[in-house]
């Protein structure tokens, strides 16, 4: 079960403040049942609370892939070239595993795999016993399709911002309700025709 | 990618006044409430998503667009993209007053939407079990036309997670049954297409064939998640989604008090060694429905893993065949927790699968669950694990270190099986060369997990070891790049060097006879063929290529933790053998470090603390090692290359070197080491016309006074040298070259310190109280004898201090 998906930025892009870490779009499966927040808070408590926790996730996705882009000593993005297509930038792409220990920042243990596309980061957030090899393929999927749906690799525009419906509709089916499926290439290909379809309306 | 648009849009819609955002609502209402939904509603609905996301504060809607948004979304005539908006809307909006979201019966993809908002306001108890039971009734019912149950199951596999005891017994039964159906009995047929009525379609070309396996061939056996079809059927899709969410049910739900006690555990295992598969399933349904579910699970993944020897024909089907691996495999193994008698049959595909997989690297990740399975039950099945550990602590950390996910996946393995590999798993103790390796490769990423595993690989006969082992980190680091460099260079690049030949980088060092040896040692895969090398600093320099690459500077960056962690282990159980081979390890590492910016210093730092700590333990080292320690503390270079690390040796000495401490401690030691440090302190202070600006703080100089004073307090032979020194050092301290190298802080702190001992020394015996207290000064007689109470004492020794203050120089 994947706890929470993030789009995020990763590194100065063009413009906004070089240290400050966006979190463009979340999105949360659930919340976790035991958090007993003290009582007298105000009501958005739990959502500030969720809210938070995404963002401190977003910083250290955000940490992991420049450690990992210098160690293996790719220069920024800006100055590589644009990736041909969709399915190659996610070929390309930067990926990584973490583990966040219970109460940093969830109350439970999770694990954390990202992807690194140019200077935005696409995050799942799972239960520590998932099976991470379908997870990382399911991240893929879902970022190739972002890329493509709200086109991220064109000149630069607000879809990711305004346009939370195609991402809801992709979550909807590649990972509904949080849970991953083992699709095999045809079971994807319906999914994508469905997708297709409801979007042309 | 992502602009200065898209960051305005962000303030904006965070910044939004009130009067502005209320004309905002006041708009959506009506657009709302119209009939027809066209761009402008979108968009509307779009920016108001925004707007109530962008912000960690809740936004309280007004309540008519709150009345409507879920109006919108109940109804099951809304379009897809309106109802994914209202449900992402209404889920930032929590908490907000939900009134009871009715749910049209029988629509499943609204049902699924409503639940989605509804757990999202929280997961108490009632509310996952209002949602749990919404969803089995839909379940049980029959969908209209149109619908399908597929959208249910993932709403029960989170109802289940965040709450299994939603469920009654009756439930689990019902539900039970159902995923039999749905794992087992699926169609194999191929599904009737939804063409969009094509011009050319006929009766015959639209004739569903066979489903297919992932290399072509027609379906050998019951519909799996690897059966490829033009389309699915509806229970096919059900199929996928019962086995996605199967692990979660099985562990949810497993049996109680099946096979607990010893005696039934053996005659039900020796009774299925009898039973072939085929014989079990057809008596397998007079079985319970959660006997019967483990049952066909169990076939489901019987099948998965021979279906995943097929070569698919697309890549991503091959991806999902290693992903269907680990999870039967992982499936199996639950089983098997719950109900040994299946442990047989499982061994004996787990073992087969094994065989098929250890030759192939790309296959590595499935390896995993299979040593698992092998920890969990080759006890049970007295079945020969050695092979497979044995591949996996020497091939993947070796080979594999430099992919990410196999790397973390590794690791937590280690990491969460840690006992178990320490206690029964002969090769894991000695494999930490080889453990270490992904960790050089990828010390950001993996610093966490090792510092919760290194604590259980450090044992009395490795401790030394694994000490050289993490101070050479970084090399291993250098190291495993060149290797990986190498390999992927021209043939013509690797041949070996004539030994002649001067190299001028690490990577020709490689190929050279003179250096493989040591490269081999530090890529070696398990322990024992020694602590560290010889020529230890020679692979340091000719590594110095490669010290400012960021790969090595982000792990000389963790290796100080991990130091830190070695010692505070190491301490636990270290007795006085192993203390002393520590603090020889230390003196002779302090200046045996490979030379990356700040590596040296934070190293040393670890050291000086640590060997406080280890002298505090095993105060009698001091004697036990005076001749290092002489060594170390009488050779002047050494202020200049580890000052701080050299502060703390001349301390130690100071401090311990006594017979209160070790009976062995002899006058002529004291007088071996006071001579030593007196020669350095000399030398240090020597005033010379051309000298240049010592290199060393004023906490050199008044730690060696002190010791010196400490020293000279135990042999009151020495009191007059020191006394004599220490005059001195006050005039030195006074000297007009002097006072061009040090501020005037420094200065006064130099010529009080020397003031102090001297008056202090005048005094013998309040000197040698002050300057060596014995051992039992923390026992509480101290305080209450009169005559040798620490308070009376320290009253007497501050009188004399302020009175001798004003004394003149002389």
């Amino acid at each position: 079960m994947v706890h929470s998906f993030l789009i995020h930025t990763l590194c100065p892009g063009s413009a906004g403040s070089a240290s400050v870490c966006r979190v463009l779009y979340s999105r949360a499966f659930y919340s976790e049942p035991l958090v007993q927040l003290p009582a007298g808070l105000v009501p958005g408590a739990e959502r500030l609370l969720q809210k938070e926790q995404v963002a401190v996730v977003a910083r250290q996705v955000k940490s992991a892939c420049t450690l990992s882009r210098q160690a293996a000593g790719k220069h920024s993005p800006e100055s590589c070239p644009p990736p041909s297509d969709e399915a190659a930038a996610v070929q390309e792409a930067d990926c990584g595993m973490f583990r966040l220990g219970a109460g940093e920042p969830f109350q439970g243990e999770k694990t954390v795999l990202w992807l690194g596309v140019l200077s935005l980061g696409f995050s799942l957030v799972c239960e520590p016993h998932e099976n991470l090899l379908l997870a990382e393929s399911s991240l893929r999927t879902l970022t190739q399709h972002c890329l493509d749906h709200l086109r991220l690799l064109g000149p630069p525009g607000t879809d990711v911002l305004l346009k939370a419906d195609r991402i809801e509709a992709l979550l909807d089916r590649f990972l509904p309700h949080g849970q991953l499926l083992f699709a095999n290439h045809r079971f994807i290909h319906s999914l994508d025709k469905e997708l297709a379809a409801s979007m042309a309306k | 990618m992502f602009t200065a648009g898209a960051e305005s849009l962000i303030k904006q819609a965070r910044e939004i006044q009130d009067e502005d955002l209320q004309k905002f609502y006041t708009r959506v209402s009506k657009l709302l409430h119209g009939k027809d939904f066209g761009n402008e509603t979108v968009d509307s609905l779009q920016r108001l998503y925004l707007i109530v996301s962008a912000t960690k504060y809740s936004r309280a809607l007004p309540e008519d667009v709150l009345q409507l948004l879920q109006d919108l979304l109940c109804s099951s005539k809304t379009a897809e993209q309106f109802q994914a908006l209202s449900c992402a809307i209404l889920r930032e909006t929590f908490p907000c007053d939900l009134r009871n979201l009715s749910d049209e019966e029988g629509n499943s993809k609204t049902m699924s939407h409503v639940a989605e908002v509804t757990l999202a306001q929280g997961s108490n108890k009632d509310k996952v079990s209002s949602v749990a039971h919404r969803v089995l009734k839909c379940l049980e019912a029959r969908q209209p036309e149109g619908q399908s149950s597929r959208y249910l199951l993932p709403v029960l596999s989170k109802v289940i997670s965040l709450s299994p005891d939603s469920l009654t017994e009756d439930q689990i039964n019902l539900v039970s049954r159902k995923l039999v159906d749905w794992l087992r009995y699926a169609s194999i047929q191929q599904g009737v297409q939804l063409s969009s009525g094509g011009f050319f379609t006929s009766p015959r070309t639209r004739q569903p064939g066979p489903i297919t396996e992932v290399d072509g061939a027609v379906a050998a056996d019951f519909f799996t998640v690897l059966s490829l079809g033009q389309s699915y059927t509806e229970d096919q899709w059900m199929n996928m989604h019962a086995f996605s969410m199967i692990r979660k049910w099985l562990l949810c739900y497993s049996t109680d008090g099946n096979g607990n006690g010893d005696t039934d555990d053996k005659s039900e295992v020796d009774g299925s060694v009898m039973s072939m598969v085929s014989a079990t399933s057809t008596s397998s349904r007079l079985l319970p429905p959660k006997e019967r579910l483990r049952e066909k699970a169990f076939e489901y993944c019987h099948r998965l893993i021979e279906q995943s020897d097929r070569k698919a024909l697309k890549k991503s089907d091959a991806e999902l065949q290693k992903a269907c691996l680990i999870e039967a495999v992982t499936v199996m193994d639950i089983i098997c927790r719950e109900d040994p008698s299946f442990v047989y049959r499982a061994f004996a595909c787990v073992k087969a699968l094994y065989g098929r997989l250890s030759g192939d690297l790309a296959f590595s990740r499935a390896l995993l669950p299979i040593a698992q399975f092998y920890l969990n039950h080759s006890e049970t099945a007295a079945v020969d694990s050695e092979a497979v550990y044995r591949q996996l602590f020497t091939r993947i950390p070796s080979e594999l270190f430099q992919e990410p996910m196999l790397a973390f996946e590794f690791t937590q393995f280690c990491r969460v099986n840690v006992k178990v590999l320490r206690e029964s798993v002969g090769i894991f103790k000695h494999s930490f060369p080889n453990l270490f390796k992904p960790l050089a490769w990828n010390s950001p990423a993996l610093i966490s997990e090792y510092v919760e595993l290194l604590p259980s690989l450090i044992g009395p006969d490795t401790a030394i070891e694994i000490l050289h082992s993490l101070l050479d980190l970084p090399c291993l680091t250098a190291a495993l790049d060149i290797q990986l460099r190498s390999a992927s260079s021209q043939p013509s690049e690797r041949v070996p060097l004539d030994p002649s030949v001067k190299v001028s980088s690490s990577m020709e060092a490689f190929r050279h006879p003179y250096y493989r040896g040591m490269f081999l040692y530090i890529l070696r895969d398990e322990a024992g063929t020694g602590d560290t090398i010889d020529r230890l600093s020679v692979l340091h320099e000719v590594l110095a290529d490669m010290a400012d690459s960021p790969r090595i500077v982000q792990c000389a960056q963790t290796t100080p933790i991990l130091l830190q962690v070695f010692f505070n282990e190491a301490a636990q159980f270290a007795d006085e053998k192993l203390i002393n081979q520590l603090v020889l390890v230390i003196l002779e590492r302090s200046s045996l470090l490979y030379d990356i910016p700040n590596y040296k210093r934070e190293v040393q730092r670890v050291f000086s603390s640590q060997l406080l700590v280890l002298c505090k333990l095993h105060p009698s080292l001091i004697v036990e090692q005076c001749k290092e320690l002489m060594e170390f503390s009488g050779t002047t270079g050494n202020i200049q290359s580890k000052e701080n690390f050299y502060t703390h040796v001349v301390w130690a000495i100071g401090e311990y070197l006594s017979v209160s401490y070790d009976k062995r401690c002899t006058v002529e030691q004291i007088t071996a080491f006071f001579e030593t440090l007196e020669a350095v302190l000399f030398e240090i202070t020597q005033v010379r016309l051309s000298a240049s600006i010592p290199t060393y703080s004023p906490r050199v100089i008044t730690m060696l006074l002190t010791t010196l004073s400490k020293l000279a307090s135990r042999s009151q032979d020495l009191i007059p040298r020191v006394s004599l020194f220490l005059s001195k050092m006050r005039s030195f301290a006074r000297s007009p070259a002097v006072s061009s190298w040090y501020s005037e802080e420094d200065i006064e702190e130099i010529h009080t310190r020397a003031s102090e001992l001297i008056n202090l020394l005048k005094l013998p015996s309040v000197a040698q109280f002050v300057l060596a207290p014995s051992t039992e000064g923390t026992s509480p007689r101290w305080h209450r004898d009169t005559n040798t109470s620490l308070p009376l004492a320290m009253r007497a020794i501050s009188k004399v201090l302020q009175r001798d203050s004003s004394f003149s120089p002389g």
